[in-house]
């Protein structure tokens, strides 16, 4: 039998004044931070579910960032964002191996052009140790060209920060729902809350799209529409602004004459500046700008922005190859009102946020869900904790990463892996139908990629996008006219006409 | 694992791959094998169900499947080429071992006294030309379309504006036409079509589909299934002209902005590349900058008939052929084939010419569309042969060949370039 990690809900007949589920808490959110608090409550004998309203988790500002974890040195002393940023910075070295993350701790250099951006550097370098950063360090020219040998000659200096690292944020989203799921919590996606429900001044659940959720407590880790969420709780306490950040992905043979690590310039009062960084797959990316808006759902790439971060990335670096970019892309950051995570119980009882996660929230939810869990626990005196938690995830099999015994063994063992059907990135079928079949398992053709990196080569899908929608609709059993690419609207394919009809 | 070994083998069972093994055969090498990753042999051109194929080669006009049949059955009688379909070449070492993987076989170790790669090309897709807009469902480069249309059966969309005039884009806005969509236009950043003339004729006049030149799409709308597209004229730097912005409704955007030589395994074996053609350099004989490892085909260059792919990856496999019997001269001299004024490729890139003399064919395009030109071909400052072209466009191939007997003549360097206002 399969095993679904999306379970399929029994609607069985609208009813707002039925509850589909009856938990002790519900998360809304599937992004990083959700699922990782997600992860922390299943520590905990609790029942626990989390609703997300895409068909897939980490599908905002999860999906599309710098996939940086920052080493702590540029949050302001003693914010939330420097305490959670060096606390998760450490929890994740831990974390590596339990989830199996992909993370490459290959550090960060903040480079400075001037003598001035050189004084800035030292500043940074006094708040890092302030805030609990080890080991950070300034270069000079000659120590940061070794490191980068791709920079322009004409720099000064650098800060150097060891403990920084890339990582491939939606598999940590995953892997933090996956751990979660197999300690008894839920996850449940396209699931949409409409309005948490209250009862004199205490959460009794939240309406969604799917049905009423019967819970004690509600944790808001909603994102950009954290703030939409709160209000239907009668919660104004902050606001969510989305500020968007427009990337340029290059091919892998590009690296070489780029980056091999996460490159920053000095960063400005507004900005942390458009970096060059290398990912944890070996492809070198550009950006991000930083651009105020008001639509919370714009996610389109501008020309505006692609020559923005173009022209940035030129101060660093003399030649950008542009013939090798292989895809744009942009995200939107959750920017609260005060400019800090907002980690607090909300103005109802047994409502908790966490909310306004932007940059570095990534780096930081892992102690962010800690201390959303500590607050719980200061409301919540039946706390405890499950004496058999499971912490390891086992890792699905990446047969490119596997010595040529084990392919062959693999493939002995089981045909599909013999098949390649991503040219690109050397993904076989085996793993795409793994990638479906696993907890919280990819329904679309964006989650297979996500998941598995068929069409995220060089071809962006143009030899394997056919195959693998033939593959979801066989292993899910559905028309192939019902496979989509991302979300409820973006069929893939249709049916032919039939002659006669309307000729 | 398994151990295979073989005189020749060859990566990539479309014409080319195909081509090679039957002149291999032909000239005396029997022990081949075919790697195909695909479910059958044919290539690409079994998705290219349309007709004007082969009426060089085969003196008929064929179908894509029909001429990748005619391929196919040139070595079905031969039983000791070895074909394996289904089956992806991972990697291939200096030493000419080639890694493998196949569902039936599993992973494979394969030696080859003699490679030919002949992988073809894959298309530019919307992130390398950096359209900027939303990223939905409905855009498709024209062959993933094509394939989806052609061989699985069903259809990309209905409502199609179709980016860039190349080949694929207007056999794909007559096919998306007669399924009965409906193409609202095609659009052309050049000043001039990238197709073959008859094409733009059969395909788009014969439909009245517009076709926009020195135009392109400045953003993409929709959020999760494509909605339409803003189109601007450009100007002559390919910059869109603000002010002239127009939207078109559309549900499927068809890219069909280039082809790229697909050559990852040619940089995995570090063979020397050319930067304009994104191919692997080869002399006349079709011999990479690896001994041994010969290269023909849209993976050496991108083709705009099939035909010549054909001929390239005759001469290739009857090299190759030829030189793991031990019956080439390999005491060689070196000339650099270099492209000269309006010319803006040239393959082969290099001649290794016996004292005797070799036959060689020079396949040429040219920088921008030209009428009543000369081409010349020039050793030092001497023009050892010319021909007149009344009509030369980038889209189409230029095919010259000089003669043994010319080869001679050749210093170290060979020039080929256009010569203008001397031709009536």
């Amino acid at each position: 039998m399969l095993e679904l990690g999306f379970r399929e809900i029994d609607v069985g007949g609208y009813d707002s004044m039925k509850f589909i589920r009856e938990m002790d808490v519900v998360v809304i959110g599937g992004g990083v931070t959700g699922t990782a608090i997600l992860r922390e409550l299943s520590k905990y004998v609790l029942n626990c579910v989390l609703v997300e309203k895409e068909p897939d988790l980490a599908l905002g500002t999860t999906k599309a960032n710098s996939a940086i974890i920052h080493s702590g040195f540029d949050a302001p002393y003693g914010s939330n964002k420097a305490l959670t940023n060096v606390r998760g910075n450490r929890l994740y070295h831990e974390l590596q191996d339990q989830l199996g993350l992909d993370i490459k701790w290959l550090g960060s250099l903040v480079v400075a052009v001037n003598d001035e951006e050189m004084n800035t550097l030292r500043d940074l370098l006094a708040r890092g140790i302030k805030n609990g950063v080890k080991n950070l360090e300034l270069l000079d020219r000659e120590a940061t060209l070794a490191k980068e040998p791709n920079l322009k000659k004409e720099i000064k200096g650098a800060l150097w920060a060891p403990t920084a690292g890339v990582c491939w944020p939606f598999g940590v989203a995953l892997s933090f729902a996956r751990c979660a799921v197999q300690n008894g919590a839920e996850v449940i996606t396209n699931c949409t809350v409409k309005k948490i429900l209250t009862e004199g001044d205490r959460v009794i659940g939240v309406e969604t799209s799917l049905g009423n959720i019967k819970a004690k407590y509600v944790i808001n880790a909603a994102g950009l529409t954290a703030d939409t969420v709160a209000r239907t709780a009668g919660d104004n306490s902050f606001t969510i602004h989305p500020r968007k950040g427009e990337y340029i992905l290059f091919d892998k043979t590009a690296s070489e004459s780029l980056v091999n690590g996460i490159v920053f310039p000095t960063p400005t009062k507004t900005s942390k500046g458009i970096l060059i960084c290398t990912t944890v797959h070996g492809n070198t990316f550009i950006g991000p700008n930083a651009q105020d808006q008001e639509d919370k759902m714009d996610k389109s790439t501008t020309s505006m922005g692609m020559n923005e971060i173009i022209s940035s990335s030129q101060k660093l670096i003399d030649k950008l190859p542009l013939g090798k970019a292989i895809t744009e892309f942009s995200g939107l950051r959750a920017v609260s009102d005060t400019g800090d995570f907002i980690i607090k119980e909300g103005t109802v009882k047994g409502l908790i946020h966490a909310a306004g996660i932007q940059s570095p929230g990534l780096s930081a939810a892992p102690a962010i869900a800690e201390e959303v869990v500590e607050l719980l626990r200061d409301i919540e005196n039946n706390m405890v904790l499950k004496s058999n938690f499971k912490a390891i995830v086992p890792k699905r099999k990446v047969f490119t990463d596997l010595k040529k015994e084990e392919q062959s063994k693999l493939c002995s063992e089981n045909k599909l892996y013999g098949r390649i059907i991503c040219r690109c990135e050397t993904v076989t079928e085996g793993e795409i139908v793994d990638a479906i079949h696993e907890t919280c398992g990819a329904r679309t053709l964006d989650g297979v990629k996500r998941r598995t990196r068929a069409g995220m080569g060089r071809c962006q899908g143009g030899f394997c996008g056919p195959k693998v929608t033939q593959i979801l609709a066989r292993e899910l059993n559905i028309p192939i006219t019902e496979v989509l690419k991302e979300g409820v609207a973006s069929a893939m394919f249709y049916e032919k006409e039939t002659a006669g009809e309307d000729a | 694992m398994k151990e295979l070994e073989y005189d020749i083998v060859i990566v990539g069972g479309g014409p080319a791959g195909l081509s090679a093994a039957y002149s291999a055969y032909t000239n005396g090498v029997k022990n081949i094998l075919i790697i195909e990753r695909d479910l059958e042999l044919g290539g690409i051109l079994q998705q290219c169900i349309h007709n004007g194929f082969g009426l060089h080669h085969f003196k008929e006009e064929l179908t894509g499947p029909g001429y990748a049949q005619r391929c196919i059955e040139l070595i079905a009688d031969k039983p000791e080429i070895v074909t394996m379909v289904d089956t992806m070449v991972l990697e291939i070492t200096t030493e000419k071992t080639i890694i493998a993987v196949s569902p039936e076989q599993g992973l494979m170790n394969i030696k080859g006294k003699a490679i030919i790669l002949a992988m073809g090309c894959r298309e530019r897709t919307r992130g390398a030309i950096r359209i900027p807009g939303d990223r939905p469902a409905g855009v498709f480069t024209a062959g993933a379309a094509q394939r989806m249309v052609n061989m699985v059966g069903y259809l990309p969309g209905h409502k199609v504006v179709i980016l860039g005039s190349g080949d694929i884009g207007l056999i794909m806005a007559r096919r998306m036409s007669l399924e009965g969509c409906k193409v609202q236009a095609v659009l052309e950043i050049c000043p001039f079509s990238n197709g073959l003339t008859r094409n733009i004729v059969q395909c788009l006049q014969d439909y009245n589909i517009p076709l926009h030149l020195s135009h392109t799409i400045t953003k993409i709308h929709g959020k999760d299934r494509l909605t339409g597209i803003t189109v601007a004229k450009v100007d002559d730097k390919m910059q869109p002209i603000a002010g002239t912005e127009f939207e078109i409704e559309c549900d499927t955007l068809l890219l069909s902005v280039g082809l790229i030589p697909e050559n990852e395994l040619s940089l995995g074996m570090h063979l020397e590349m050319h930067p304009l053609t994104s191919g692997p350099i080869v002399n006349q004989r079709r011999t990479t900058s690896l001994p041994g490892v010969y290269a023909a085909g849209n993976v050496v260059h991108v083709h705009d008939l099939v035909d010549f792919v054909s001929e390239e990856a005759e001469i290739a496999g009857k090299f190759a052929a030829l030189e793991v019997q031990g019956k080439l001269s390999m005491d060689l001299r070196k000339v650099e084939v270099k492209p000269g004024e309006g010319i803006r490729t040239c393959v082969p890139q290099r001649l290794s010419l016996p004292a005797e003399g070799e036959a060689v064919k020079l396949f040429m395009r040219v920088m921008a569309p030209e009428r009543s030109v000369k081409l010349e071909v020039l050793s030092g400052n001497e023009v050892i042969m010319n021909k007149v072209l009344p009509v030369a466009k980038p889209s189409e191939m230029i095919a010259l060949e000089l003669s043994a007997e010319k080869t001679k003549l050749i210093g170290s360097e060979l020039i080929v370039r256009l010569s203008r206002g001397v031709v009536k």
